[in-house]
């Protein structure tokens, strides 16, 4: 919403500068984005005095003037002005000013004479319509005066983000009102006078030319007419077009822009119809109904018309989309010379969902939706015919039609004020209220113990609660006049969601882990699941989609964290960074039907992909693998004290995405904890990726659910413990695991063993093809004494007879 | 050297010592006695000069070239956007309030018609909003966790919840997704200086305790009175820059006394409680306590970005 000050001026005495102005109106709610000088074009524009006129020597309709500037020495300037004179004062546009038509001045030569400045026309400095001749300035002004301070030419706009509560401040005078309000409290605007001037009234009345009906008094409850004869349609006075101009609005002829000149001040939307174009001379407010199905705007679009949208109607057919925009059928043209006009109220629902479903939002349906001041429309169409009557010479018909089915009821408010002192902490007076409440222009009906009868004006459609009253005094009190204090609040508290904590423990221990967190969208792209090679039947492809999306590549949210990190690989790997660790905590997705929500759950996923080491001075750079990704995971479960996860071969069924034989599951006690393996080469490809990459993806829940609730500590061994080793020669295809499994079954059979773990792996000659050899070191321990070799001859060998046994395993010799 | 040729297996002392036996008896002990002090005193002149040896070829360079580099393990780091939500939920969980969280998909009806936005109301320009069916939205704000807790608990409220929101938007200064936390305190006499007072502690302990604030007339339908928060600028301190657009204050929280409908819509008497609420933006936080330029480069996930951190 842009104003001018100088329009707001037309209501209000104001003194303040432009700057105070829009400090106070931010701080009163209405927040000012920007303060600009509409006439900063005048810079570089001065008062000069003509010295001399001459014949141009080249040209008939060109003379050279010796003009001065200000300046030392005068200077030399064509003018092709018929009006030029010795002597006259008249304005100079001087080399670097840019006149509003974007003309950059500067020195040149005009046919063959040199040329220093131009002299302007009132028209080209946008300060009249003259156009004839150059400025002819009245008056003692020193040469080289600036004209805009030699004639005080000064106006300045303010352009105000407004909040959608405050429709009344979408008008000067409501903007003016505000300003009112911290000025001079009490002062209120003056509304311009609108009685028609007798001379301007014609015999014939409204009532014998037009009737107004209105058959959905829901959606229309107020509908104002009025007719003029006579109307001499063309181009607006230079007032007029100023006044638009300055707000942002463009003039298209006088009879359009007095309708848009009156909402601009006052807030209440008007429509012209070409009265002759009205069949029947009727007006009909109803639905579009299944008769219509399409309606041409007065921009020449077409519409889709639905039954419930609220249409004026002529006696035949649809002239208007009510509240939106007027038809092609009836609007103002250059032949038009008898004028209807509509100031009417309607239901801001109903508006906001033609507007939407037609995709036009106006100046009209902007303040429809917001709702206009139900009492307001009289005024306004009086204001515009009174206007229009002037400029266009027209004649008014006498009465006015005011169909009013569904009479606003006044807002008035029962004010508790110790309540409005609790919610805001102060202690405000009975008549400190009622003079903050006033100078917006409530009335205060009674006032008795604290109780107030508030009666709220019909513009002020946002105010219809105590709480909204508290916010008025608040407001204009000043939000930072009022005491800053603290609650008093018992110190009493729920425990932390473990979830919170789990997630913080788990950055934590990435972050130690040499890993850096990303953070991708929720939203990717559609192609995902083809790109992972998901099946058919994966469940990964019940995606939630998304109606409106940005783009196909943000349309579906992610079943999987999995894509995310891949695109961010492939962000740095093209930006040289090729070797990366990364980690995600955040939400996937599972569609549960069409009108539900989804199923939420959080994964912790991660990504690593280049070098272990780089090339340093201790040792050569060496490539990643999947034991590092699984070192991260074994690292992060033992931090968390989760013990005993197992890991097994994925199947391709359910990790598609993995390389053949490079995926593992991995479980506790039976619970799938997530995924771990090598990015597939075609994956790669899909994201285009050219070197390996590993991914896990590990259920928070489950993860959580196997976490330890409480550590326990142990006493620490009193004893020394003895290791022994065990190597065994296995077929190739037999795992480490299984081995550890049987190990562990033995060792949970005896007390004594503490711990084993794999010190060597062989495969090659010396061995046969197709064999490997494993070399385990176990380790005793006693609480109750120091063993020796010989203590544990027995238990050892059992285990060493007895993998062999399992594993069909030879001994080495 | 001198070890080996005197006290070694085959040394000349070790030889002696043996021949002892050889020796006459009456010679034996005074023999021995004097060879062992040699022993010891050899043993200890050794020792001596082995340590000197050891501390010279320091000296002479000999030892490591300490400014290698280090084998080092490496460290990574949070995403600055957790760091900042790390430390606003620390603030406020100092100040008593609870954590809560909830679903990054809502229900139109917890993320509007709770919250006092019905269909069709203006309001519902303020936020762009991403749609999965007619009442399915992502959520556009954290305010949902409002409804959502009060349902639930009985004054007095006291909660955070933070997370991703969500709004159908995306050029130089908004990203589609982003992160807000939301507060609310319910309870009998909480007033507008509340708000201020908590608002006022958190910015101090966020920034610094001399950062000037002000608080500004606002709208949310959930709200009433509303206020936004500005702070003087961190860039400028107030005099002007492009980052405050000239204003020298910079917009970081919006907040209000929760409107009266909302108590309604959970059953709350709204004769007996009052309370705020405020919102924060994470990004726009993060922008400012680590001078980020560009808020697309929080989901680009680029090593020299988070590198940073």
């Amino acid at each position: 919403m842009k104003v001018s000050l100088s329009w707001i001026k037309e209501y209000i005495q104001v003194d303040l500068a432009p700057d105070e102005i829009a400090s106070k109106l931010t701080m009163a709610g209405l927040e000012v984005d920007a303060v600009e000088n509409l006439y900063a074009y005048l810079d570089g524009i001065v008062v000069a005095r003509v010295m001399d006129v001459k014949k141009h020597p080249q040209a008939d309709k060109l003379t050279c003037c010796t003009v001065d500037t200000g300046r030392d020495e005068p200077v030399q300037i064509v003018c092709g002005a018929p009006n030029v004179r010795q002597g006259m004062l008249s304005a100079c546009a001087l080399p670097g000013a840019v006149l509003p038509n974007d003309l950059k001045i500067k020195k040149s030569k005009l046919r063959g004479e040199v040329s220093e400045g131009m002299l302007c026309s009132a028209a080209e400095l946008m300060l009249d319509a003259d156009a004839a001749g150059i400025m002819d300035i009245v008056g003692d002004y020193k040469p080289g005066t600036p004209l805009g301070q030699a004639l005080d030419i000064s106006d300045t706009v303010f352009e105000i983000d407004l909040t959608p509560n405050r429709p009344d401040c979408l008008s000067v005078m409501g903007v003016a009102r505000e300003i009112g309000a911290f000025t001079r409290p009490g002062q209120k605007i003056t509304k311009p006078d609108v009685t028609f001037p007798p001379q301007r009234i014609s015999t014939q009345s409204i009532h014998d030319h037009a009737r107004v009906e209105i058959k959905d008094p829901d959606l229309c409850p107020r509908y104002s007419a009025g007719l003029l004869f006579d109307v001499a349609v063309g181009p607006s006075p230079f007032w007029l077009c100023q006044r638009l101009e300055s707000v942002g609005l463009t003039p298209i002829n006088n009879v359009v822009d007095v309708t848009n000149f009156v909402m601009m001040e006052t807030g209440q939307p008007l429509h012209a119809f070409d009265y002759d174009n009205l069949a029947r001379g009727r007006i009909v407010v109803q639905k579009a109904g299944s008769s219509t199905s399409e309606f041409t705007t007065l921009d020449s679009k077409i519409h889709k018309l639905e039954p419930d949208m609220l249409m004026i109607c002529d006696g035949h057919r649809p002239v208007a989309l009510a509240g939106v925009m007027g038809g092609e059928n009836s609007e103002i043209s250059q032949g038009t010379t008898r004028v209807l006009i509509e100031s009417a109220c309607f239901n801001p629902v109903s508006i906001r969902r033609t507007a939407k479903r037609t995709g036009i939002a106006t100046d009209a349906s902007h303040r429809f939706e917001r709702g206009v001041d139900p009492q307001g429309t009289v005024y306004a169409m009086q204001r515009a015919m009174t206007l229009i009557a002037e400029i266009c010479d027209a004649t008014i018909a006498k009465d006015i039609i005011d169909a009013y089915p569904l009479s606003a009821a006044p807002v008035r408010i029962n004010l508790d004020t110790r309540a409005l002192n609790v919610r805001l902490g102060t202690d405000f007076s009975t008549d400190e209220i009622t003079d903050i409440l006033a100078s917006v222009e409530f009335g205060i009906q009674a006032s008795n113990d604290g109780h107030m009868a508030v009666n709220v004006p019909s513009f002020r459609v946002d105010v219809v609660r105590p709480e909204d009253l508290s916010e008025e005094v608040a407001r204009l009190w000043g939000y930072n006049q009022i005491q800053t204090t603290y609650p008093a609040v018992p110190a009493k508290g729920r425990p932390l969601n473990p979830v919170i904590s789990a997630r913080s423990a788990i950055r934590h221990i990435f972050t130690g882990l040499s890993f850096y967190e990303a953070i991708n969208y929720n939203f990717i792209s559609k192609d995902f699941c083809d790109h992972l090679l998901l099946s058919e039947s994966d469940p990964r492809r019940n995606v939630v989609q998304i109606v409106n999306p940005l783009s196909d590549q943000m349309s579906v949210l992610r079943t999987s964290l999995i894509p995310g990190l891949l695109d961010n690989m492939r962000k740095n790997t093209s930006q040289q960074t090729d070797t990366l660790h990364l980690f995600e905590i955040g939400k996937r997705f599972f569609s549960t039907g069409e009108d539900t929500l989804p199923e939420e759950s959080e994964i912790v996923a991660g990504l690593i992909t280049g070098s272990r080491r780089h090339q340093t001075w201790y040792g050569k750079k060496q490539p990643l693998d999947f034991f590092d990704l699984k070192g991260v995971v074994e690292d992060l479960f033992d931090a968390l004290g989760i013990a005993g996860a197992e890991y097994a071969a994925a199947g391709a069924d359910t990790c598609p995405y993995f390389e053949s034989g490079h995926g593992a599951q991995v479980t506790k006690d039976n619970t799938a904890l997530g995924f771990l393996g090598k990015i597939a080469k075609p994956v790669l490809k899909h994201f285009g990726l050219k070197q390996d990459a590993y991914v896990f993806e590990l259920d928070l829940a489950a993860v959580m659910g196997q976490m330890p609730r409480q550590i326990k500590a142990l006493p620490l061994p009193r004893f020394p413990s003895i290791s022994q080793d065990i190597t065994l020669i296995v077929d190739h295809q037999v795992p480490v695991g299984d081995v550890f499994g049987q190990m562990k079954a033995i060792a949970g059979e005896n007390e004594l063993v503490e711990d084993m773990f794999l010190f060597d792996l062989f495969e090659g000659s010396p061995l046969a093809e197709g064999k490997k050899s494993l070399s385990f070191r176990i380790i005793y321990r006693s609480d109750v004494k120091t063993l020796t070799e010989k203590n544990i001859r027995k238990l050892h060998a059992g285990i060493s007879s007895r993998l062999v046994e399992v594993f069909h395993a030879d001994l080495p010799e | 050297m001198v070890s080996i040729r005197y006290l070694g297996r085959k040394g000349i002392l070790t030889a002696f010592l043996r021949s002892i036996s050889t020796l006459p008896e009456d010679q034996r002990p005074a023999a021995g006695k004097n060879a062992n002090i040699l022993k010891t005193k050899l043993e200890k002149a050794i020792a001596q000069a082995r340590s000197f040896m050891a501390a010279n070829s320091m000296n002479q360079n000999m030892g490591i070239d300490v400014t290698l580099p280090g084998r080092r393990r490496g460290y990574g780091s949070t995403h600055p956007v957790t760091r900042v939500l790390d430390e606003i939920c620390g603030i406020f969980m100092r100040l008593g309030f609870d954590i809560v969280e909830g679903p990054e998909v809502e229900t139109d009806y917890y993320n509007f018609e709770a919250l006092n936005i019905p269909k069709y109301h203006p309001a519902r320009d303020m936020q762009d909003t991403f749609y999965v069916s007619d009442n399915i939205v992502l959520r556009t704000h954290t305010s949902p966790s409002q409804p959502r807790t009060m349902e639930k608990t009985d004054p007095p409220v006291r909660i955070v919840s933070a997370g991703k929101v969500f709004r159908c938007d995306s050029d130089l200064t908004h990203t589609p997704m982003f992160h807000q936390i939301e507060g609310l305190m319910v309870d009998e006499n909480i007033s507008f200086g509340d708000l201020k007072g908590v608002l006022t502690t958190f910015v101090h302990q966020f920034f610094d305790e001399h950062t000037a604030l002000r608080f500004r007339p606002s709208y949310f339908p959930f709200t009433e009175p509303s206020a936004e928060v500005d702070i003087r600028c961190v860039m400028c301190k107030g005099t002007g820059c492009r980052v405050c657009s000239k204003t020298g204050w910079l917009e970081v929280l919006g907040s209000g006394m929760v409107h009266p409908a909302v108590f309604e819509n959970v059953g709350y008497d709204t004769g007996k409680y009052t309370g705020f609420a405020f919102g924060v933006g994470i990004e726009r936080m993060a922008m400012l306590k680590y001078g980020i330029d560009d808020i697309r480069k929080y989901f680009e996930n680029d090593m020299r970005f988070l590198g940073q951190f």
